[in-house]
């Protein structure tokens, strides 16, 4: 069983800006590696460089932060897990926006990392909020599912089964899949394909 | 009579293990494709685990984004990419993993090498650690591009902890003009869909358009369904992928060819079948199409010029304003007429026979323009064999194009080929990220293989349609 994850408090960062993909978060330079240590270094490296000491990753305000505040369909583009491990061991704990690219949803999933939306005018309060006091602590809570800071108690999507997986401590699927057993290989054998389409 | 189904839903039921406390299914996966970059954390947890791979002989393996293009002589150049192959070397070997090298003239894009091996087939549930995994449902596949976590849940269980997603059929009327190509479909559909039009749903393509299309051409559509945001694209089989099976060496050989067709045909989407939204686009509406900007939904007809600010949508300013910088076009500039410094042809998307032939079709008799880097680079080694019998590979030299060995190559420049700078790239491959190309500050001009051709030999973007 995975740790259960309830809820997430901490201070938080925000990161503005649409369609932030996979490989801003992490440059494909670094998938270059049969670990991912030592790959939280280098989270958005290639944008804060850009940015010359003006990302938030970089701003002092932000510094330590847990909870990274994002926009629309964060995380899109390439697959790489190395994307939520760099933000993980940057020290994201859990991610609030707008929406996520399905494929780093589920990647944060499997690391126990939770992923909830709030609707447009929710998450540009909040957005502003943390601006203007970013030593506020602000709550990602599942089993309510809100968000809570100075900004309020706001509403927080997240979808039932990943909520559930978290809550539950069973959000790293191998052993959960295991334990199907025999069912597994009863699935396959029903597929006409495994067996090679031969006559039964 | 049983209620309509669509492929999607019989697919997915007949792969279902069980409902998972939380909610989720338990999905049975058929094919498991993997690569040197995300599975040696993956078979390290295995290992941690104490846990064997648990269907070796449902599990393929290539390397194709680390290798190099101009020599895949060992060790590789590139110390940390010879650890990686390395790596999937022993995990291969320790568990039994058919890996397909360089010495076995059967290497590739893993995405290239499915289908024409015949591993890829209609009715399958296939995974692999990469988001293009959608390639496969051209054939009728349910294809997940998965991260590493769940490269491992699929190497020690053989299944995939889902939630399902909702079911859009995209219908193309119509018929292509000369010039449009699929890869032109694919981003007329993600421009006017969006980039995030298609999370939470998988994606069926479908109408005269796609009906018509060759399986390489349906395999450059569905491959890009990530792009719109869908994880899963596919197409539902017909004879066309049938034929287009025959004779594969993992394609079912004797009667139980005859048996695997039948099964083929029986789980294509029946008529009427309900979806949960629908989209018509109409084939005259799509031009040759390439993109401008930062995302591929931030593309234009080829006779276009960039929107004015004043008609972009509000949400979207930051965006485009962004986007306008990075690339360094101003708002209302036209997009033909662009001076490009490299023209790249290959990738996953794009680097299949058909697409070599089309692009060779351009750049035959031709000469590249001065000071522009131009590359070729075959989807697989099966693929470059058969230019090379076609003499394709002679077309793209004289006309000074580089030929060069299969890969991913400058697609996410994890190998040596990459830009340089602010270069900017007309490139046949499937993202213009900020970066994605290998240089921080390169830019990417996603286009049709064919306009990369008449690109690289004009010197700057032009319409196709007035070379062929």
């Amino acid at each position: 069983m995975a740790a259960i994850v309830e809820r997430v408090e901490g201070t938080a960062c925000v990161l503005r800006g649409d369609d932030i993909d996979t490989d801003r978060i992490i440059p494909a330079r670094y998938l270059r590696c049969v670990t991912f240590d030592g790959i939280g270094q280098h989270a958005f490296e290639d944008d804060r460089k850009q940015a010359k000491g003006n990302h938030a990753l970089d701003d002092a305000r932000f510094a330590g932060a847990g909870i990274l505040i994002v926009g629309r369909n964060f995380g899109c583009g390439s697959s790489r897990e190395h994307a939520p491990q760099a933000l993980m061991r940057f020290g994201f704990n859990a991610f609030i926006g707008a929406s996520f690219a399905e494929i780093f949803h589920g990647n944060c999933t499997a690391l126990g990392l939770p992923c909830v939306t709030l609707g447009e005018r929710d998450l540009t309060a909040l957005m502003d909020s943390v601006e203007l006091d970013p030593a506020q602590r602000v709550i990602v809570d599942l089993a309510a599912r809100t968000v809570s800071s100075r900004a309020g108690v706001m509403p927080a999507a997240i979808h039932d089964g990943t909520r559930q997986a978290l809550l539950e401590g069973s959000w790293n699927a191998t052993a959960v899949l295991i334990e199907a057993g025999a069912a597994i290989e009863r699935t396959a054998n029903a597929l006409p394909y495994v067996a090679g389409f031969e006559a039964r | 009579m049983p209620a309509a189904k669509s492929l999607f839903d019989k697919v997915w039921d007949a792969h279902a293990v069980r409902e998972l406390p939380d909610g989720q299914t338990q999905l049975f996966i058929g094919l498991h494709l993997i690569h040197e970059v995300t599975s040696p954390q993956a078979f390290a947890q295995l290992r941690e685990m104490d846990l064997r791979v648990r269907f070796p002989q449902r599990t393929f393996a290539t390397v194709d984004h680390i290798i190099p293009t101009d020599s895949q002589r060992r060790p590789l150049a590139d110390s940390l990419a010879e650890e990686m192959l390395v790596h999937l070397e022993r995990n291969c070997a320790e568990h039994g993993i058919q890996l397909y090298l360089p010495s076995s003239g059967k290497q590739g894009i893993v995405h290239v090498i499915g289908p024409e091996l015949g591993l890829t087939q209609p009715g399958m549930t296939i995974a692999c650690g990469d988001s293009h995994t959608s390639t496969h449902g051209a054939f009728g596949a349910i294809a997940f591009g998965i991260g590493t976590s769940q490269v491992r849940d699929v190497l020690a269980t053989q299944c995939l902890a889902l939630n399902k997603p909702k079911l859009r059929r995209i219908e193309v009327t119509g018929k292509l003009a000369a010039g449009v190509y699929a890869k032109d479909v694919i981003l007329h559909i993600i421009r006017r869909l969006g980039v995030n039009g298609g999370v939470g749903f998988a994606y069926e393509y479908a109408g005269p358009v796609i009906d018509a299309m060759s399986m390489e051409e349906r395999l450059t559509v569905c491959n890009m369904s990530i792009e719109g945001g869908a994880r899963v694209g596919y197409v539902s089989p017909d004879e066309i992928a049938i034929d287009y099976l025959r004779g594969r060496e993992f394609s079912p050989k004797g009667a139980a060819w005859d048996r695997a067709v039948a099964y083929w045909r029986s789980i294509a989407s029946d008529a009427g079948a309900p979806c949960d939204d629908r989209v018509e686009l109409a084939a005259r509406e799509i031009a040759p199409t390439i993109t401008w900007g930062i995302n591929p939904g931030q593309a234009l007809g080829v006779d276009e010029a960039l929107p004015l600010l004043s008609q972009v949508p509000d949400d979207e300013r930051a965006g485009f304003a962004e986007a306008c910088e990075f690339m360094g076009f101003a708002p209302g500039q036209k997009i033909a007429g662009t001076k490009i410094d490299v023209a790249f042809i290959g990738s996953c998307t794009n680097g299949r026979i058909s697409d070599l032939r089309e692009a060779a079709r351009v750049a035959r008799g031709g000469k590249v323009a001065p000071g522009v880097r131009a590359l070729v680079v075959p989807g697989s080694q099966q693929v470059a064999k058969q230019a090379e019998a076609e003499g394709l590979h002679e077309i793209f030299r004289s006309a000074g194009f580089q030929w060069r060995e299969a890969g991913c190559s400058m697609c996410l420049a994890m190998n040596p080929d990459k830009l340089m700078g602010r270069e900017i790239c007309a490139s046949s491959s499937n993202r213009n990220f900020k970066g994605r190309q290998g240089s921080p500050t390169g830019r990417t001009l996603l286009m049709s293989p064919v306009m990369v051709a008449a690109a690289a030999l004009a010197g700057r973007v032009v319409d196709v349609r007035e070379r062929l």
